[in-house]
């Protein structure tokens, strides 16, 4: 009865075995692969290939004039495609040299903070989802759909936005904006102390994440994380504070820092980002100025010959946009700096020695989006 | 007077014994019981299965299945339709015999342990003198199926999955073991019959004082374990293991693993009702006769099912609420606390029961 198989088989000499978690997994959150050696439990190295998802942006878009690139970065990290749009066109800006309108500076800022609000919402289910509890996911969305359909009105779109251009934004508000946005504010305030209610205080969610995956500070920095990741073990790293654009130097808000390092106090850095960007938005929603949401600009933009760089502070990180101009019409070069990438890099570091479990909790407190990872 | 399943079931057995020679009846009572197994069986895993799913959606401000029939009442129904009709699919490279061999493996154990349980006022299968030791003994045999499953598979993620439910059940299985025994210390008796007719004057979870609710909450907390529910679903661990120890598994043979989870969650909880809640007894308060006669006008066979899916609802509340624990997590609650404080507990309770404490 009994057929001679090829049974599952170790790495000759040791009792480590290789598994492959992904590209299709559910906890890699996309096309992720990681190859890890295991010791029964026990992670001994991960190995993390990339390239499942790659679409050649940087290359298409040398094809693309100054206006028409900015739309296919919203495609790369597809949860703040605003913010990823704000980077090129401020890129793009410092090239032209025009004035943004104080308003389009607002709706700017207001709607990076909104962005950043609805993927940290989604950061959150999706990290409770990682360690088992699946029902944050589903309170975490219905706040993530209030600002989506708050985009839907004034952008026409609910993932990939397309609003910011250079000199502005696109379209002005809609008019039920300023009542929405304040609508939600009201509304995530309770909300927000529910997710502590159910996640943040629970002993068994406390145990899965305290010091787990542990990231020295001078590890963060020489991994080059930044975001939440990198805050999280202390490093002061927050391009809002540090390099600031737009109206953020006239706003009152704090720079999350933790100095734990491990799991839970990227959690909880995350979780107070929450509150300081309602409180920033809280500061700006009541006194948009009025006037022109968009600067004149010319038709076709051309950039004078020479090299661009513009850093910005995306819900996961530091996000660059670096364009060299030969002085056309198209980029002669882009190259984009994306969080998630360097973010990634220092999962092996932090995730050895520890149990498969705990590399599921660990990938959800890095919050990877794939897509930003792989270009 | 009233409907009493005791009365058909006596009737049954008269009638069939006076017309039959002893031998024929014997084997045709027999076969009522595993049609009526089998159909029982079938039933649990269609309404838990909904239900699972119904209380799910209402935590999780969903809808949940409302397409198929009245409140999609009939969604299970065609799902176990679509697993039936599937291909019964064995993956190349597996011990095919040992990989088919355990889903029946854990069906069965199911089904077994359902003999000693008193579903109403006498009418039980099997009143075994050792019931409750039959029950602890026989449903530890299913971690053998699971361990089949995993090891036959020839799937890393499998073998994790089934390794880690060793663990996991043969842990668990100490304290619900001790939690159990704390009970029987109180009723005098392994039988189940004596355990709820013990209960004649009040439920253990109400009368055995300290013991009694300690016994009941380590009891809880065991059997979640030892079905592999959520919080310690670590064998199935959707994020971190895919499907555990039946991700190669598909069609009915899936069907059977996932049907028998649920039968095994309604037999605990059984136990559990039988045990702390009194099995069919009603819910009876001191000296108020009125009350206490309307309670007997409920049937039996409600009071048992109304207290087991009460419990059943309370483990479903938890794997709604709860992130899962991590493997050494998992066996350091039971080897460190739970086994300790359930020992700790079966002297309590022998102090209890033997100075008479109990009401």
């Amino acid at each position: 009865m009994y057929r001679e198989t090829e049974v599952i088989q170790t790495i000759p000499g040791t009792d480590e075995m290789v598994l492959n978690i992904g590209p299709q997994h559910p906890a890699t959150h996309g096309v992720l692969h990681l190859v890890i050696t295991l010791n029964g439990e026990i992670i001994k190295k991960v190995e993390p290939h990339l390239g499942y998802i790659h679409r050649s942006i940087e290359k298409m878009c040398e094809s693309l004039s100054y206006r028409q690139f900015i739309y296919s970065t919203s495609r790369m990290d597809y949860l703040s495609s605003h913010i990823n749009n704000h980077a090129c066109a401020l890129c793009v800006e410092q090239g032209l040299e025009v004035e943004i309108p104080r308003r389009a500076q607002y709706i700017r800022v207001i709607m990076d903070e909104l962005t950043r609000i609805a993927s940290h919402c989604l950061w959150w289910g999706a990290m409770a989802m990682d360690v088992g509890a699946l029902t944050p996911f589903f309170l975490a969305f219905r706040e993530r759909e209030m600002i989506n359909d708050i985009m839907e009105e004034t952008c026409g779109a609910r993932l990939t936005m397309n609003y910011m251009v250079p000199g502005g934004v696109m379209f002005d508000l809609h008019p039920n904006f300023v009542g929405r946005v304040k609508h939600f504010i009201a509304h995530f305030k309770s909300k927000i102390d529910e997710y502590d209610e159910l996640v943040t205080g629970n002993i068994i969610f406390q145990n899965r994440l305290k010091n787990i995956g542990v990231l020295r500070p001078e590890d963060a920095i020489s991994y080059g994380c930044s975001g939440p990741t990198a805050r999280a073990s202390g490093v002061s790293c927050d391009l809002r504070k540090h390099m600031p654009y737009e109206i953020y130097p006239e706003l009152q808000f704090e720079e999350v820092l933790d100095n734990g390092g491990d799991s839970f106090a990227r959690y909880l850095v995350r979780l107070t980002e929450l509150r300081q960007s309602m409180h920033i938005l809280e500061q700006l929603i009541d006194d948009i100025p009025e006037g022109d949401f968009q600067a004149k600009t010319k038709a076709v933009l051309k950039l004078p010959k020479g090299e661009y760089y513009q850093p910005i502070e995306t819900a996961r990180g530091e996000f660059g946009v670096y364009i060299v101009s030969d002085g056309s019409t198209t980029p002669y070069r882009i190259k984009f700096r994306s969080p998630g990438f360097s973010n990634l890099s220092v999962l092996d570091h932090i995730s050895r020695g520890q149990k498969i479990g705990d590399l599921v909790a660990i990938m959800g407190s890095l919050d990877l989006v794939i897509p930003d990872i792989d270009r | 007077m009233m409907f009493s399943l005791e009365n058909i079931t006596n009737s049954i057995h008269e009638w069939l014994y006076a017309n039959l020679n002893a031998t024929l009846a014997l084997i045709i009572e027999f076969a009522i019981i595993g049609v009526l197994v089998i159909g029982l069986f079938a039933a649990l895993g269609l309404v838990l299965i909904m239900m699972e799913r119904k209380v799910s959606s209402w935590m999780q401000l969903r809808l949940g299945p409302n397409r198929v029939g009245p409140g999609g009442m009939f969604q299970t129904v065609a799902d176990t339709i679509k697993l039936i009709v599937k291909e019964g699919m064995t993956p190349d490279r597996v011990d095919k015999l040992l990989f088919n061999l355990a889903p029946f493996i854990v069906m069965v154990i199911a089904m077994v342990v359902m003999a000693p349980i008193m579903f109403a006022k006498g009418f039980q299968i099997w009143d075994i003198n050792i019931g409750v030791l039959f029950v602890l003994a026989v449903s530890s045999i299913s971690v053998i199926g699971i361990l089949i499953a995993g090891w036959a598979s020839n799937n890393k993620y499998s073998l994790l999955g089934a390794m880690r439910s060793g663990a996991q059940i043969v842990s668990y299985e100490l304290s619900a073991g001790l939690s159990v025994l704390a009970i029987v210390v109180l009723s005098g008796g392994l039988r189940m019959s004596t355990i709820i007719d013990a209960q004649q004057t009040g439920w253990w979870l109400f009368k055995g004082h300290i013991p009694a609710i300690i016994a009941f909450v380590i009891f809880i907390i065991a059997v979640t374990a030892e079905t592999n529910r959520a919080p310690f679903d670590l064998a199935e661990a959707e994020s971190e293991l895919t499907g555990g120890f039946h991700t190669e598994y598909s069609g009915m043979k899936f069907a059977l693993f996932f049907l028998a989870e649920y039968v095994n969650i309604f037999v605990v909880c059984a136990i559990g009702a039988t045990l702390f809640l009194g099995g069919w007894m009603p819910f009876h308060i001191g000296n108020w006769q009125a009350f206490n006669h309307v309670m007997d006008y409920i049937p039996s066979s409600i009071w048992f099912f109304g207290k087991t899916f009460l419990l059943i609802f309370i483990i479903m509340w938890f794997r709604w609420t709860f992130p899962r624990l991590r493997i050494d997590q998992l066996l350091q609650l039971e080897w460190k606390y739970l086994l300790p404080i359930s020992m700790f507990n079966l002297l309590l309770a022998t102090v209890v029961a033997i100075a008479g404490w109990h009401f």
